[in-house]
């Protein structure tokens, strides 16, 4: 059946692209639109494709209540980098322009069903999410907020590591994310970090895979090493699930595994037994007062 | 005795005719890099660099790579006067590659991490090229908190080609890991002290390289991802390493002048290889000289200064751009 309507799109010389989307897992040829309404979810074989920060905002966070933090953070090009074809500045100047945004990251504080919380998401589109000096900036400018106001912390992750082309100052972002989520768990305040396809390298190997809870969405790829890496060292090939989040929860690095729709009634579940107010007597009535909202 | 004179001579005359080739590349504009790379020895005479006064960061790569470069090993018996190993991350095995326990600078006692690179085949088979697996990561944590629990400082020396890529690093966890240590040691009670000595490789150094004090020999680099990595995405070609290494700035003095290092600890001329003991002593007054300075705060100053040195790191500028 789609096949007859394919070959119909092709003779009105309507450009496939437009109309037709390839989903990455199964390889099936999905109308666009179905695509859209399915919030880049695979209708066949349900792969949780990238979705933008918006569109992950207008899911989980209460209609109107999202503002941004620190929108103006962009990079900069600290070590003038240039490879064989182009620029580290231009790369930026592209990326900015095709999607919109300053960074790889977008930062705020918004609502879940009333419950105020600090998210930062990830975009895969700028530089393929990639983990840069000003990434990392607002990463802990985001958790140092969560830390004054006590505010939950939920981080979604889209990412294919550190930014080479800003060298050991992106690997170090590493260590400063990490800092914010330590000082985060000092003071008790939660963090949930969601892993999104796909979250690799430097970034599953910092704040992405230390959270109180880890999520991640069905059929996404997290892992550490490359797959091609581990293939070239170990001369063997992999198992067809290895590195995918099902793959991961198996070894007991990921608590659930949720689909996309229901991201945010999970978030107002888990958020609802933080500082449950009826098992705690002796807390401070200005506390109580700021976790009431919880319960 | 005529034998090591006549080899003298001759690796000097090599060297001599290294250098005018690469110099003729220079001039000539044309590039023999990608041939050359693998052939390019590194002048082995103990004043070598005065060779080549403007060392590339390719050699340095080559250098900090040297087969006969001072490993783990050679400091454990040259710098420190005793170290009691301790094995196990209660987990799951004892990883050979990243190794630690008690060890003393002279009178100063200290908790010792460090990988654990090997000289020849057999020694790096074992202890699987100083490229920790997750149980490597883990047994560091637990020795951390050991230290922080006996109020000892911490000291990591730095020398791995990377966090070892394989399946069952994965499927134990490598990513939680590193990102376990990264948290954990933003927040040690105790003073951290690290000091890359070779190849700062990573998330694999990163993993027990969170400290107040990051040290560096000057011939060793510290990297994002390999050159040959970098090469390979960004040229589509290994062989671009030497152009890569350069565009990384993985070297000691402009990680200096980033931030992100404290201190260059220099090496004899050549390289570390020339002069282990004169090596090991340096390492062993830069430790013991910083250990000083950082012991006179109190935890949560420590702490604090820690958290404010990591949050500074990076270079970043801001946009008006309207989304």
């Amino acid at each position: 059946m789609s096949r007859v309507v394919k070959s119909e799109y092709k003779k009105n010389n309507v450009p496939i692209d437009d109309i037709w989307i390839r989903c990455d897992a199964c390889k099936e040829q999905i109308l666009k639109e179905i695509w859209q309404q399915n919030i880049n979810v695979c209708p066949q074989c349900n792969f949780h494709d990238k979705i933008t920060p918006q569109q992950r905002i207008d899911l989980v966070i209460d209609p109107g209540t999202f503002q941004h933090l620190n929108d103006s953070i962009t990079p900069a090009d600290p070590l003038g980098f240039v490879d064989g074809k182009a620029s580290y500045r231009d790369k930026i100047n592209s990326a900015k322009g095709h999607t919109k945004q300053n960074e790889s990251v977008v930062t705020g504080i918004g609502e879940i069903y009333g419950i105020r919380v600090v998210v930062a998401i990830m975009d895969f589109r700028f530089l393929g999410g990639s983990l840069g000096s000003a990434t990392g900036e607002k990463i802990l400018q985001a958790s140092n907020f969560s830390y004054s106001r006590r505010i939950p912390y939920i981080v979604f992750s889209a990412s294919s590591g550190a930014r080479m082309q800003e060298g050991v100052l992106s690997l170090m972002q590493m260590a400063k994310t990490c800092a914010g989520i330590a000082r985060l768990n000092e003071k008790k305040i939660p963090y949930i970090s969601i892993l999104t396809h796909p979250t690799t390298g430097g970034v599953s190997a910092s704040f992405a895979m230390v959270g109180d809870i880890n999520i991640a969405e069905p059929g996404a790829l997290i892992g550490f090493a490359g797959k091609r890496v581990i293939e070239q060292t170990i001369n063997q090939e992999l198992p067809p699930d290895f590195q995918t989040a099902e793959f991961v929860q198996k070894h007991g690095f990921i608590d659930l595994i949720v689909e996309r729709r229901h991201i945010k009634d999970t978030l107002k579940q888990i958020l609802s037994y933080y500082n449950y107010a009826g098992a705690r007597k002796n807390i401070h009535p200005r506390i109580r007062h700021l976790l009431s909202v919880y319960n | 005795m005529f034998g090591t004179i006549y080899l003298k001579k001759k690796f000097l005359a090599v060297g001599r005719a290294i250098h005018r080739f690469i110099h003729l590349s220079d001039k000539s504009s044309i590039s023999f890099s990608a041939r050359a790379s693998r052939k390019e020895a590194i002048p082995k005479h103990p004043h070598g660099d005065q060779l080549n006064p403007d060392i590339t960061s390719w050699e340095i790569v080559k250098i900090a790579r040297h087969r006969k470069r001072p490993v783990l090993q050679d400091y454990i018996s040259l710098a420190f006067s005793e170290f009691v190993e301790f094995r196990g991350d209660r987990c799951y095995s004892d990883d050979r590659s990243l190794i630690g326990g008690f060890a003393r600078l002279d009178e100063q006692r200290v908790m010792l991490l460090g990988h654990n690179k090997g000289k020849n085949i057999q020694e790096n088979i074992e202890r699987n090229f100083g490229m920790a697996k997750p149980d490597g990561y883990r047994k560091a944590l637990r020795l951390m908190k050991l230290a922080e629990k006996y109020n000892l400082p911490v000291v990591t020396l730095i020398d791995t080609t990377g966090a070892y890529p394989g399946i069952d690093a994965e499927e134990r966890g490598q990513a939680e890991a590193i990102a376990r240590n990264l948290l954990e040691m933003s927040r040690l009670e105790v003073p951290i002290i690290s000091v890359i000595t070779g190849e700062g490789g990573s998330g694999g150094a990163l993993g027990i390289g969170v400290s107040d004090v990051l040290l560096m020999l000057s011939y060793s680099i510290y990297s994002v991802i390999s050159p040959e990595g970098c090469a390979a995405i960004l040229w589509r070609d290994a062989g671009y390493a030497p152009q890569a290494a350069e565009a990384l700035k993985l070297t000691a003095q402009p990680l200096y002048e980033l931030g992100v290092i404290d201190e260059i600890i220099p090496e004899p001329a050549g390289g570390a290889h020339n002069d282990y003991d004169k090596t090991a002593s340096e390492v062993k007054q830069a430790i013991l000289r910083n250990l000083a300075k950082i012991s006179k705060y109190s935890t949560s100053e420590l702490i604090k200064r820690r958290f404010e040195k990591l949050s500074k790191i990076g270079k970043f500028t801001t946009d008006t751009f309207e989304p």
